[in-house]
Formats: structure tokens, C-alpha cells, sequence
């Protein structure tokens, strides 16, 4: 690594730190509905969705009323989503004439953005209308984005209120981080991305004659407002299928920065928000801090596998599978936090990363989705953890487990253990079955452990709503779209029910007051702990597994075998 | 604690041999079924058996399988055995407590007659009749005389304690003896559900419930248990696809066998197998230190406490105050003052009277005029007066005296309502007294004060540090005391207490505990008398003093043998250990998988991707440099078997305990069973599998 490059990861980090606390703290106010400079613009529209949608905005719900309008709302954005593929060819702005999509990869699409995840079996521009695009999956990419953010503030209501019964109203959380977060945000973004060179039209695929005299076909359409959003609300669907590699998806270095920043932004934030809202920022930064820290183990390992020297092809840095206009560490840099962030858009290929850092993506994946994460679900799925880490260090201080005062009693253990183990079963058992039937093998591009990896990965990707791919697998089958399918409906909604009904039951919780008796959870010893929890947890869990897959290729790629 | 339950209660042969026995009869699918990760060691121990057994009887006998099935069986036996082992002290002890519940005779009142019925005829609210070498037929309250009572078959104390109607030591239990005098009793609790039979079946375990955190932390445990189970599940077809991807040919040698072997190592059999163990063992160190706990609940909410209610006498004092100084007023004479102080204490048998009538002996040289009952009369002391004294020569027969002593503001109503005035004089002597954290009584005579005896509260020592260490844990001490604020706030601060109730009455208490808990505090207090008993059971641990009375004694969650009120502290320090002990443990028991996927990983894919006779390329992985794949698999099943009981005395004794905070309860425990539980397999499984090879057993 040069120098430059090194400076251009800590610039990354740097500015990732600083954008953290003014967000977090403006979101803190959204979700406390208190003033904020994006309620005079937006305020007026959100009083007429309330008003035009019957929803009493002051109205608080339980934890399973709260969880049964959660579910509804997805379960219509699926149904939309599926008949818009469905119908395509009879619907508007179809420039290109694109025929009605097949029931098994309209439900894997469906179920993919409603999700959050946008696994994507289909290549955007040759399937997908500009109408389909922009009514079923831009608006998922910001409410899938929304639902998380819901499911965070719900739950972190559940910790502050003493012996409470609800947990806020999921409508009006649904509609603030759209409004106020999302929307704006969104906006912003694509007007500097469009800015950049990043297109925008309505336009059907230009034509053009290439200097050797083919004619070539260059897609176009309205790609910066989905682009937009897609970062930044972890989605990380493409518009085109090459996603963020292709240039009008990210034209210059500057977007490329933009987007890489805008994965991590809200996740990032998000912890500020929780520290405001528990009355502690340090809390909010001892979990960032654990998010931080994992993020650069993984950023490091990926580095360090990708800068080796190789001895099979004699070079240090592999370039296969990268754009050349942004070289090994900002592919890096990339692939950790699209991985990391449960965000899935990249900008090179995962399947040609060498096999340590494929299988960090893989890892960060299968850790839940929590080093920074989904917006929400990345925050969520680390308290699950933070639950786990109280309860088993909490028991070595002489006390029942407390966080923030609440116990961590037999219920919220159970349901911690529950959304733990969903993604978890959804990994190894699908992959399992795939890596020794006909339908999951056929699949296959690659030979050896490269093969088990690349099942390892997708399923990885679709349980922790991810929905980045090693490409070497075709997935558009109709058992995988159908298995993916179901990976990542339990990924989502077997974290999503749990962490809910932890809410639930610690808002009616007593809040003990401090003393010098209780486990501390914004110290070094305890982010240590909590990373230390994460990992091994991740380790015990798929190293079995990966010790088939990227660690046996590993071994055997040093010893000059290639799969 | 007299030798004779010392010696039940130490572990001795005939526990061990017993629970060697017991550890078989535990094999029993329902009682192995209690404990889900046991169960599945149990299950795993079952097949690996058949398929030893099925494999034999088709001539291919394999001293592996057998090996790995025999340690499977172990893990269960040794796990039967922790629990055994800390059920049989209860055990032996509940066998002696039988012995007093020897089917007695009671001598019922029907209509002032008595009857002689059989103590399993005795119904609540009967009446019965105990004297002299009598045994008392059951739990009860006592209506009429005063008797002193062996009470050593529950409490292991040979000296006798005094029982007699009202007041607060009037509860009489089953099964103890009456050694003096006649008293009636009133029966309390039905046959069958006394406290000597409460008593029986909870040290036995009999009826022992999962506590709320013993509860949480078998969810904990099944939960990693199904982890565990999920990736060694689907290990076998990745195996099968690893195996048709590098060709290799012959016997996979990811058998049942080996899968299962792998799985028992991983799932957290070192804690799952001592969990009960822990719990029970809790309970056992309350029972040795003679308290009783009706629940496992409330031993774990004890650690929980974060505030504590401590009567000061006897907990932070001595309890016996000592007069150092008669205070007179500056017209009467000390000697005056003395004799009177002197004569309204002679009847008054509690240590500070007796100093009372010392100190004016020694000091002033008085004697105590030898008065006879006919011409004194003894006023004893009594809540509502608050007073004492006496009065002599009463009858008319020479100058009349009147004599009393008590606090001042008892004296001050007394000598009011007799159309006197109180001095203010002795206000300042009293005030001043009070300041010093000593305890004024004041005596009058005739109506006419005459000064303040001056008694002191003996602060115990080392109470200080003691109440320094619980402010460290982040326990709050809050005093409670009859005293006026000002002697309470002196010895408050002489004691280091955080807060103090002064001139408490009982439903202070009450009240006070409410409002504690109402700020999210954990309470625990202790209590003997019936007007403790509201404040006992609001408290979120009551321990009753077995002297107090039978509605106290209902009241708490816990019954103190000794009647000693400074064990609160104990008792909360055995909560804290006991979920110390069950944290520390669990962390054990989980850093131990690292080394255990080490040990076994690299063996079953040891030849996969192998070129020629090479070795395969994930035997690097073998990072203990284990001989073969199969004593690597042996080393670790039997590792893991012996931790088990390796740890059974730390399970029992718990972890060792330290009052200090919470971070550095923490840092402690992390590096000596994290840290610990990290390298100790390493070393451990390196070793065993040099034994096992040089003894070629495999």
C-alpha cells in the first residue's frame, strides 16, 4: 500500500466519525418529534399523510400492535412489488418493451427489497421497467430502510421508558425517517451524484457506434435518485447490473467516496441517536466504538490478504475482478462496508477477492449484519448482542444481568437466542442442503472449497438481508430464488419479532438506578468484551464451515492450487 | 456451630460413596432430560453406543468408538456425580433433622382438661400443654408461661433459649425440646407443612426450583447448544462436498461417531453439567453459616441488593450499652444521682442496668440497700411508657420513693403529668449526651429530675471497613434506630452508614422500603418481631431471626439459625458468589470450544486436499501438534469430561469473592476464566493426548 492509499482509509474513517454526532443528533430529534430544520419543510406533508391516512400520530402502540402493523405494511409492499413484475409488459414507461417477470423471481425480487436485502437474480436494465423500478423497488429502498430505523427507535424505547406498556407508534416512526431522514438525505446525494456525471432520464438505451464500428447498446435512465437512496439506505440494489462498477453508476473518485461514505452514514449515526436518546452519548459511542473496531479488523485482514505477495501468480495485489479506475484499496474499503453494512452494492466483484478477504465479506455477513449494518437492523442486531454480552458478564459481577438499568431476564435471553439463531440456521442449513443436491451444485461456476464459498456466501448475503453476490453462482434458478427467497424473509422478520418483543418486555421493566455494583457498558473493557462476544460467537458458529470453504482455498491457492 | 453439624456437613466418604451411587441412578432419561445439554451429552452417549455395539457384532470392532462412547457416558456420570455430590451434604443433614421428628405425644387442652393425642392429630389453633423433657409437637406460638427450650435439633446451638408468651420470642418450633418450666402452646401450621419439615425438604433439594437467572441461563446454554448443533449438522454435507471435490476416495472419515464427539466437546457441558451443583451448593453455604433460605430465588436476589436495612442494635452496636458517667444537675450531688440510678436498675437484669448498678457500686462505693419485695415495687420497662424505675416503700411505711429512668422525653411527659416542671438544665446535658452518639436516660425522683446517666453505644469494631467494602459493591447501608436524630446521626457517622431512621417505628420501615423500591432499589432487611413482619415481606430479601416471632419468621424469605443480625452482610456476599460463580463458569466453558475446534478440525479433515501421501493442506490448523487424528478426537472428549470434574469444588466453594467493584470484579473474573478458559485446553489436551499415546490407547 502506498502512502496515499493509506491516507485515503483514515480520511474514510475520519470523515465517517466526524458526519456521526450532527446526524445522530438530528435524528434524536426526529424521533422525539422535537423541533428540527427539516420540519418546516416537511412538516405540513406529514400532518396530510397522517390526515389522509387516518393515522393518529399521538396514538402509542404495544409491542405487538407495533409488530402486527410492521408486518402488515411489508406484506402490501411485497404484494405491490410482486404484481408490478407481474403485469410489467401491460404498464407504463416501458421504453424498452421488457415482458412480464416469472412468479419465482418476482418473489424473490419482492421479498428481496421489501426485505432491505435487494439480492438481485435478475440484471436491472435487461428485466426491470423504468415504472417497476421506481414505483415497487425506489419506493421499497426507502420504507425497507424506514422499517429498520422503526424497529431501532421502538426498541430503544422499550430501554428508556420505566414500567411502560407501549413503545411508540410505528406509523409515525415509518413516515419520520422517510420524510425527514431519508427523503432529504436521498435528495442531496443525487443531485451531487448527478452532478457528477451519474445519469437521470427517462430516455429508453442510447445507441451507439463504437470506434471499431459494433454497435453497442448503453442503458440509461433515472439512476441517480435510485443510486442515491440505495446507498444510503444499506439497499444496494444497482440500477444497472454491474452495480456501483459501472460508470454511470459512479462516474468519478469523488462519487466513489460519496457512496462508500453514504453506506456507513446512517448506520453510523444511528448509535449517536441511540446514546442521545438513552441520555448517554457514551453509550452511543461505546457501541460505535465496538462497531469501529470489528469494521477495522476486517478492513485490515481484507488488506493485508488482498496486498500479500502471491507466489502462484508472483504480484502483490490482485486485480482481477477490480475497476482499475479505483485499484485494490478502494475496492477494499468498499467490499468491507458494503459487507459490513448489510448494504450488498459494490463496486468490484467479490468472487475474484482473494480468499481471506472474501471470506471477511462473508464473515461480517454472517456476524448478523452488525458491524454498522442495515439503517436500524445493524444497530438492533448489535443490542441483541449487547443483551448476550450483559447477560454472560453481567452473571461474573455478582448480579442478575441489567443494561441500562433493565434486567436481562429469562425472556430476553430467549428471544436474543432466537434472533441469533434464524440467520444462523438459514446460512448452514440452506447452504448444507445446496452443496449436496443437483439443484444447488448445477449452479455452480467453480470447483472445490470456491464452490462451497460461493453457496456460503449468497445464503450468507440473502439470511443477513445483505444482498451482495459471489457472482460465480447463478442464483436465478428457480430453487435458488425460491430458498434465497425464504432466507431472506427469516433473516429479516426472525430478528425483526424478537427484537420487538425484547422491546416489549423491558418497556414494562423497573429501571434500577446506578451503582457501583452494576456492569458498566460504556468502558474499553466492555467494548472489548462485546467485540470479543461477536467473535466468537461468528467464530464457533461458521468456522466448521469456513474452514471447508476460504480457509482450505486459502491454504491451497499459497501451495499454488486454484479452484 | 457445634462439631457435631460440622461434621455432617464436611464432605466425607459416605457422601461420595453415595453420590457415586446416586451419579447412576441420575442416568434416568426423565431426570437427564431436566437438563437439555446434559440431555443431548446423554443422547450422544446412547448412540455412540449402538454404534460400537452394531458395528461389533458385525466383526468390525473399533476400540475408537469405544473409547469416545465410554467418555460420553463419563461426561454424563461425571455431571450426575457434581450434582450428587452437593445434594448429599443437604441430604445427610436432613437425615438428622429426621431424627427429631420422632412421632411425639402431645398433651392437647380440651375445655382446660388435657388429652393425650398423637402429634399427627394436632390441628392448627389447638391448644397443647408442654413441661419439663417434653417435645414440642408442633410449629406454634406460645399463649401462657415461660420455659427455656433445647432448641439444638434445628439450629446446631446446644445453649437453650428462652420462649414465653408476648412479646417478640414467642414462636416455639416442632421437634424442639422444653427443658424448664410450663408452657401452652398455640398451634400454628398443619402436620406436614412445619418448620422442621420445610426445613427437611429444603436442604434436601427436594423440591428445589430452577432460580430466574438458573432459568435464563439454561435458555442461554440450549440456545448455543442448538448453534453448536446446527454446525456440526450441516458439517456432514459440506464434508461430503469437500470430499468429491478434492477426489478423495475410501472411508470418510466424518463418521456419527466422530460428529457427535465433536458436538459433546463444543456444547457447554462444563457449566450445563455443574449449573445445579452451583445452585444447591449456594443454598449449602447459607445452611452451613445456619440460615435457611425457603427459596433458591432468594439467594439469587440477594446478590441483587443494593440496599440495606440494618437495626442497629446488635448489628452496628454491641447492643449492650455501658453507662460511663452519672450527669447531675448542678444542685445535686453525684452520689445522689448514683444510688437512685443504682435502685431503679436492680431489677433490671439487661446488661446496661447491670452496668448501671456496677458502675455506682465501684465508683461511689454503693451497695445496693438490700430491698426485699415487700417494700419495693419493680416498674419494668414497657414501649408505651418508655420507662423504668421503681418504687419503694410504697405501702406507707416511712418517706416514699418514686424512682424512674428513661428517655427524655418520657420522663419530660412523665414529670408533666405529675404538674411538674422539667428543668431546662437538663435539656442541654441531654442534648449534649446525645451528640456524643450515647444515649441519655434521665431520673427522676418524687417527680424532682435529678441528671442524665450517661450510656454509650459500643460501635462494633470493624464495622466501619465492612459497611466501606458493601459502598464499593455499590450497596447503600441505611441505619435504623429508636434513638433521637441526634445520637443517630453521631453514630451513623461513627459506623459510616449512609443514611440513617432515627426514633424508627415499625411501619418506618414499611414505608421506607416502598419508597426504595419504588426508585428501582433491591431492599433487604431482617427482622424478629410480629411488627416486623409487614416490612420482612415487602422487602425483596427478609431474613427473620429464629428468636422473633412465628409471624416473622412466615414473613421473611429467609430464617437465621443464630439470631445474628450482622449474617445479612454474609448472606448478600453468598448471592453475589453464587452468580459470580455461574458467570464465571459459563465464560469457562465457552472459551474452552476455541482450543476444542483445534483439536478437532484439523483430525477430521486432516487428509482432505492432500496430495499424495502429504498432508492435507488444513493440518496446519493442528496448531497443538496432536499425534493423530484420533487421539486428537480421544484428547479432546476426555478433556472435556475431566474439566468437569476438575471444577466440581469450585462449583461447590464458588468462585473466590472479593468486595470491590464492579469493574473489578469483572477484569478478575475475565482474565482468570476467560483468559484462563482460553489457554488451559491448549495445555490440557496437548497433554492428555501424550498420555494417551504413550499408552497406546489408540
Amino acid at each position: 500500500m502506498t502512502i496515499l492509499e493509506i491516507i485515503q482509509v483514515i480520511l474514510f474513517i475520519a470523515v465517517l466519525i466526524a458526519l456521526t454526532p450532527p446526524l445522530g443528533k438530528f435524528m434524536a430529534k426526529v424521533f422525539n418529534g422535537e423541533k428540527n430544520i427539516m420540519k418546516p419543510v416537511f412538516g405540513g406533508l406529514e400532518n396530510l399523510i397522517y390526515k389522509l391516512s387516518g393515522i393518529k400520530a399521538e396514538e402509542e402502540m404495544k409491542w405487538t400492535t407495533y409488530t402486527w402493523s410492521l408486518l402488515l405494511f411489508n406484506l402490501i409492499g411485497f404484494i405491490v412489488v410482486w404484481l408490478l413484475q407481474a403485469f410489467q409488459h401491460s404498464l407504463p414507461i416501458n421504453p424498452q418493451g421488457l415482458p412480464n417477470v416469472t412468479p419465482a423471481l418476482g418473489f424473490n425480487t419482492a421479498v428481496s427489497f421489501m426485505t432491505n436485502t435487494n439480492w438481485q437474480s435478475y440484471a436491472g436494465e435487461t428485466t426491470l421497467s423504468y415504472f417497476v423500478q421506481m414505483l415497487g423497488l425506489t419506493v421499497q429502498n426507502f420504507v425497507s430502510a424506514a422499517t429498520g430505523i422503526a424497529v431501532v427507535v421502538a426498541l430503544t424505547r422499550g430501554i428508556i421508558r420505566k414500567t411502560a406498556n407501549s413503545i411508540g407508534n410505528f406509523w409515525v416512526d415509518l413516515v419520520r425517517s422517510t420524510l425527514y431522514i431519508l427523503i432529504p438525505l436521498s435528495i442531496l446525494l443525487a443531485v451531487i451524484l448527478v452532478s457528477q456525471g451519474v445519469v437521470q432520464t427517462y430516455s429508453s438505451y442510447a445507441n451507439t457506434t463504437t470506434l471499431e464500428g459494433h454497435s453497442q447498446v448503453i442503458p440509461l435512465g433515472p439512476a441517480a435518485s435510485q443510486i442515491a437512496i440505495k446507498q444510503l439506505g444499506t439497499n444496494g440494489g444497482g440500477f444497472f447490473n454491474a452495480n456501483s462498477a459501472f460508470p454511470y453508476e459512479n462516474p468519478t473518485p469523488f462519487t466513489n467516496f460519496l457512496e462508500m461514505l453514504s453506506i456507513l452514514l446512517i448506520p453510523a449515526a444511528l448509535t449517536y441517536t441511540y446514546g442521545k436518546m438513552v441520555g448517554s452519548t457514551k453509550q452511543g459511542w461505546a457501541i460505535f466504538g465496538a462497531m469501529m473496531f470489528l469494521f477495522i479488523i476486517a478492513l485490515s485482514v481484507s488488506l493485508f490478504a488482498e496486498y500479500s505477495h502471491n507466489a502462484t501468480f508472483n504480484t502483490s495485489g490482485l486485480m482481477e475482478g477490480k475497476e482499475t479506475r479505483f485499484g485494490i484499496t478502494n475496492s477494499v474499503i468498499w467490499s468491507t462496508a458494503t459487507t459490513s453494512a448489510s448494504n450488498g452494492s459494490v463496486n468490484a466483484m467479490h468472487d475474484s477477492l482473494s480468499p481471506l478477504a472474501g471470506m471477511v465479506a462473508m464473515l461480517n455477513m454472517m456476524l448478523g449484519e452488525i458491524i454498522f449494518g442495515g439503517v436500524g437492523a445493524g444497530l438492533y442486531g448489535l443490542l441483541i448482542f449487547v443483551i448476550l454480552t450483559v447477560f454472560i458478564a453481567g452473571l461474573m459481577v455478582g448480579r442478575t444481568p441489567e443494561y441500562l438499568g433493565k434486567k436481562i431476564q429469562a425472556f430476553e435471553v430467549k428471544m436474543a437466542m432466537v434472533a441469533v439463531l434464524a440467520p444462523a440456521f438459514i446460512i448452514l442449513v440452506f447452504s448444507a442442503i445446496s452443496s449436496v443436491i443437483q439443484q444447488g451444485l448445477t449452479s455452480l461456476n467453480n470447483a472445490g472449497p470456491h464452490g462451497l464459498s460461493e453457496i456460503l456466501y449468497d445464503f450468507s448475503s440473502a439470511a443477513g438481508n445483505n444482498g451482495s453476490a459471489f457472482a460465480g453462482l447463478n442464483a436465478n434458478t428457480d430453487f435458488y430464488n425460491i430458498l434465497m427467497g425464504i432466507g431472506m424473509l427469516v433473516g429479516r422478520f426472525g430478528v425483526i419479532i424478537p427484537v420487538l418483543a425484547i422491546a416489549g418486555s423491558m418497556v414494562k421493566k423497573k429501571t434500577s438506578p446506578y451503582s457501583a455494583g452494576i456492569f458498566q457498558t460504556d468502558t474499553v473493557l466492555f467494548i472489548g468484551l462485546l467485540t470479543a462476544i461477536i467473535l466468537i460467537v461468528g467464530a464457533l458458529t461458521f468456522f466448521p464451515a469456513l474452514s471447508l470453504g476460504p480457509v482450505v482455498e486459502h491454504l491451497l491457492m499459497n501451495a499454488g492450487r486454484l479452484f | 456451630m457445634n462439631t457435631q453439624s460440622k461434621i455432617i456437613l464436611s464432605l466425607n466418604k459416605n457422601i461420595i460413596i453415595q453420590a457415586i451411587k446416586d451419579s447412576f441412578k441420575k442416568l434416568n432419561p426423565k431426570t437427564q432430560l431436566k437438563n437439555p445439554v446434559m440431555f443431548l451429552v446423554f443422547v450422544g452417549a446412547i448412540l455412540t453406543s449402538v454404534i460400537f455395539l452394531k458395528n461389533s457384532f458385525n466383526g468390525q470392532f473399533s476400540g475408537f468408538n469405544m473409547q469416545i462412547a465410554l467418555w460420553l457416558w463419563f461426561t454424563v456420570l461425571f455431571a450426575n456425580f457434581a450434582e450428587a455430590v452437593s445434594e448429599g451434604r443437604g441430604k445427610a443433614q436432613a437425615e438428622s433433622l429426621r431424627k427429631s421428628k420422632t412421632n411425639t405425644k402431645a398433651r392437647k387442652l380440651v375445655n382446660s382438661k388435657e388429652e393425650i393425642v398423637y402429634a399427627t392429630e394436632l390441628k392448627v389453633n389447638d391448644l397443647v400443654v408442654c413441661e419439663t423433657g417434653d417435645i414440642i409437637p408442633g410449629d406454634g406460638e406460645v399463649v401462657e408461661g415461660i420455659s427455656s427450650v433445647d432448641e439444638s435439633a434445628i439450629t446446631g446451638e446446644s445453649a437453650p433459649v428462652i420462649r414465653e408468651s408476648g412479646g417478640d420470642r414467642s414462636a416455639v418450633t416442632g421437634g424442639t425440646k422444653v427443658i424448664s418450666d410450663r408452657i401452652v402452646i398455640k398451634i400454628t401450621s398443619e402436620q406436614g407443612n412445619t418448620f422442621l419439615d420445610r426445613m427437611i425438604a429444603l436442604v434436601e433439594g427436594a423440591k428445589r426450583q430452577k432460580t430466574p437467572n438458573e432459568i435464563a441461563l439454561t435458555i442461554l446454554l440450549s440456545g448455543l447448544s442448538i448453534v453448536f448443533l446446527l454446525a456440526v449438522v450441516t458439517l456432514k454435507p459440506f464434508a461430503i462436498y469437500s470430499e468429491i471435490a478434492s477426489g478423495f476416495k475410501g472411508n470418510s472419515p466424518v463418521t456419527i461417531t466422530i460428529l457427535i464427539a465433536l458436538l459433546v466437546c463444543l456444547i457447554p457441558t462444563t457449566i450445563g453439567g455443574l449449573l445445579s451443583a452451583i445452585g444447591i451448593s449456594g443454598m449449602d453455604r447459607l445452611v452451613k453459616r445456619n440460615i435457611l433460605a425457603k427459596s433458591g430465588k432468594a439467594v439469587e436476589a440477594a446478590g441483587d441488593i443494593d440496599v440495606l436495612l440494618l437495626d442497629k442494635t446488635g448489628t452496628i452496636t454491641l447492643g449492650n450499652r455501658q453507662v460511663t458517667a452519672f450527669l447531675p444537675l448542678k444542685h445535686i450531688s453525684v452520689v445522689k444521682l448514683a444510688e437512685a440510678a443504682q435502685l431503679s436498675s436492680l431489677a433490671d437484669e439487661t446488661p446496661e442496668g447491670r452496668s448501671i448498678v456496677v458502675l455506682a457500686k465501684e465508683t461511689y462505693g454503693l451497695r445496693g440497700i438490700n430491698i426485699t419485695e415487700k417494700d419495693a415495687k419493680f416498674i419494668p420497662f414497657s414501649a408505651q411508657t418508655k420507662m423504668s424505675g421503681v418504687d419503694l416503700r410504697a405501702n406507707g411505711d416511712g418517706a416514699e420513693r418514686r424512682i424512674r429512668k428513661g428517655a427524655a422525653d418520657a420522663i419530660k411527659n412523665y414529670i408533666e403529668s405529675l404538674g411538674e416542671e422539667y428543668p431546662t438544665e437538663i435539656s442541654q446535658i441531654v442534648n449534649e449526651v446525645a451528640q456524643q452518639g450515647s444515649t441519655p436516660l434521665v431520673v427522676a425522683e418524687n417527680g424532682k429530675v435529678l441528671g442524665v446517666i450517661h450510656l454509650k453505644d459500643i460501635v462494633k469494631g470493624g464495622i466501619k471497613e465492612r459497611f466501606e467494602q458493601l459502598r464499593k459493591m455499590g450497596i447503600k447501608t441505611i441505619m435504623i434506630t429508636g434513638d433521637n436524630p441526634l445520637t443517630a446521626v453521631s453514630i451513623a457517622a461513627e459506623a459510616g452508614v449512609d443514611d440513617y431512621i432515627s426514633e424508627a417505628k415499625p411501619e418506618d420501615k414499611l414505608k421506607r422500603i416502598r419508597e426504595e423500591q419504588a426508585k428501582g432499589h433491591l431492599i433487604a432487611m431482617i427482622g424478629d418481631g410480629t411488627n416486623d413482619a409487614p416490612a420482612l415481606a415487602q422487602a425483596d430479601v427478609g431474613v427473620a431471626m429464629n428468636t422473633g416471632t412465628q409471624a416473622a419468621r412466615e414473613a421473611g424469605n429467609m430464617v437465621d439459625l443464630d439470631s445474628n443480625p450482622t449474617k445479612l452482610i454474609e448472606v448478600v456476599e453468598i448471592g453475589k458468589q453464587l452468580l459470580m460463580t455461574r458467570g464465571a463458569l459459563t465464560t469457562f466453558s465457552i472459551a474452552n470450544d476455541i482450543a476444542k475446534y483445534f483439536a478437532i478440525i484439523p483430525a477430521i479433515f486432516a487428509s482432505l486436499y492432500a496430495v499424495g501421501g502429504a498432508k492435507g493442506p488444513l493440518s496446519v490448523l493442528n496448531l497443538m501438534g496432536l499425534v493423530t487424528p484420533e487421539s486428537a478426537i480421544l484428547s479432546a472428549v476426555i478433556f472435556n469430561a475431566l474439566i468437569i470434574i476438575a471444577l466440581i469444588p469450585l462449583a461447590l466453594k464458588g468462585v473466590a469473592y472479593r468486595p470491590m467493584g464492579a469493574a473489578a470484579v469483572l477484569k478478575r473474573n475475565l482474565w482468570i476464566y476467560g483468559f484462563g478458559g482460553l489457554i488451559v485446553p491448549f495445555i490440557g489436551i496437548k497433554l492428555i493426548d501424550i498420555m494417551i499415546n504413550f499408552l497406546r490407547f489408540v
